[in-house]
């Protein structure tokens, strides 16, 4: 005769091992997994400290890459031990996880208690449907996305790189973007500045960039700076960002930004185009080498054709720019492996990627010393570029 | 031979070639013989003194040669060098 549902319940919790609360609390300090089987609004309205959230539903199609590794400790929880209970045994028996307990009582035994309970921030249904592709992927999930619209990230020129990079981190959820550029839409833009459009040339790029980015996603915040940026603007606009995406054409800017951006510590993801070839980094200052250890110099002017118009395939912004746009991503959210220390090389002709290594320079003039010891006038300290470009033609 | 990966900016002075091979011990006779067989690529490579110009960098594979024994350092003929000034271009 088949057992009636309190028998079995018997039957499982004979089968694993529980934990009481008070043991998990001690382990939750020590830095345990703690997975919350119980369904999205029962999380929503408050966890573990810590907790990582798969419904009992998704539990087996989940675990691996919430847990991949089979003999870490796991304690699963639910509301009163039951639901839980029958996750472990299904984690234990058919997926092989060797130490995983089931906590007596549950979250409502953990409040009797008196421990602490962790209420999220939640997203709005609107927010969850908007991305819920990025809920399903384990390594972002909703704290990650939380840390995506909490970010505040800024375009340097929204131009070939950035217009790309501006579409997808605001369709990523990126909460702010800070764009700066002093342009307006030109015809010749278009071959390659996808975030603005034909009925837009003349206008700011700024404000056309807020069009698209608005079109796509309401909720990002644009925060337009339409000027060109110089050591008097660079520390006060910068100030504040969580990460800097350079798109920017000419060396001066490059040199000050990174001055600026290693004094105030804030991570860069770089990326320069010509042709068909792409180069890629992230300086994250004192994590890594920054533009200065990786070129001490900028080159003569007639090596430097980004002192005058260049040609460069209109597809190749895109590729250069997306991959800045997932490094920025990365950053945000705290996953992978960053670009730090590494310069990539992607040759569109040959469909190539090569890497090299990048290390910080010990001599460097600038994040070899400490942030508060560079000085307002050392920023961008450059030879004088402009008039050279200029004497060059 | 060793092969040199040649940038961009550099092309138009070894014939439009994205890679070419140059022979030599190490990496300053490697890149000696790119200058002897294509002469525009010296005073882009070399400043007058002889010393590498510090706005270009040379990996030998992925690894910069400042960190290895700069222009002494051993090429093999398995062996890339990949010539890289800085790139700007970003509209």
């Amino acid at each position: 005769m088949s057992p009636s549902g309190a028998e079995l319940l018997r039957q499982v919790k004979s089968q694993i091992e529980e934990v009481d609360p008070s043991e998990v609390a001690e382990l939750i300090d020590e830095g345990v997994t703690v997975i919350d089987v119980r369904e999205t609004e029962e999380y929503a309205a408050g966890h573990l400290p810590g907790a990582r959230h798969v419904p009992r539903s998704y539990l087996e199609s989940r675990i691996e890459g919430v847990v991949p590794d089979r003999s870490t400790q796991v304690i699963l929880y639910c509301a009163s031990g039951n639901r839980s209970a029958y996750g472990a045994r299904t984690l234990k028996d058919e997926l092989g996880y060797e130490h995983v307990r089931s906590m007596t009582g549950g979250i409502t035994l953990w409040k009797d208690r008196g421990y602490e309970v962790e209420v999220p921030r939640t997203l709005t249904p609107e927010q969850r449907e908007r991305y819920s592709r990025h809920m399903l992927v384990p390594e972002i999930g909703i704290e990650g996305q939380q840390k995506l619209l909490d970010a505040k990230v800024l375009l340097l020129g929204a131009g070939g790189l950035g217009s790309p990079t501006a579409l997808y981190l605001a369709a990523a959820g990126v909460g702010t973007l800070g764009i700066v550029d002093d342009d307006v839409v030109d015809l010749s833009n278009l071959q390659r500045q996808v975030i603005h459009s034909t009925q837009r040339i003349g206008i700011p790029k700024v404000d056309s960039a807020e069009e698209s980015i608005h079109a796509l996603n309401p909720d990002v915040n644009v925060v337009k700076y339409q000027t060109r940026i110089d050591a008097s603007n660079i520390v006060e606009i910068i100030e504040g960002y969580d990460v800097i995406v350079d798109g920017v054409d000419n060396f001066p800017t490059r040199y000050l930004l990174n001055d600026a951006s290693v004094r105030l510590k804030i991570p860069v993801v770089s990326a320069s185009i010509l042709g068909f070839d792409g180069q890629l980094s992230v300086f994250k200052p004192y994590e890594g080498p920054c533009y200065r250890c990786l070129f001490r110099e900028p080159p003569p002017a007639e090596l430097a054709p980004s002192c005058g118009a260049n040609g460069v395939l209109g597809v190749l912004p895109g590729t250069m720019g997306l991959l800045q746009a997932t490094e920025v991503v990365k950053l945000v959210v705290g996953i992978g492996e960053p670009a730090i220390g590494r310069l990539l090389l992607y040759d569109a002709l040959g469909a190539t990627l090569t890497e090299v290594k990048v290390h910080r320079d010990p001599e460097c003039p600038i994040c070899s010393r400490d942030p508060q010891d560079i000085a307002d006038e050392e920023l961008g300290v450059f030879p004088d570029y402009e008039a050279f470009c200029a004497a060059a033609g | 031979m060793a092969t040199i990966k040649i940038p961009p900016v550099l092309r138009a002075s070894v014939g439009g070639e994205k890679e070419v091979s140059a022979s030599g011990e190490n990496v300053g006779d490697v890149l000696k013989d790119l200058a002897s067989t294509h002469p525009a690529t010296q005073s882009q490579l070399f400043s007058a003194e002889g010393e590498l110009n510090r706005y270009v960098n040379v990996y030998l594979n992925d690894e910069d040669v400042r960190v290895l024994d700069g222009l002494a350092t051993a090429v093999g003929d398995s062996d890339t060098l990949v010539i890289l000034p800085a790139m700007a271009g970003g509209r």
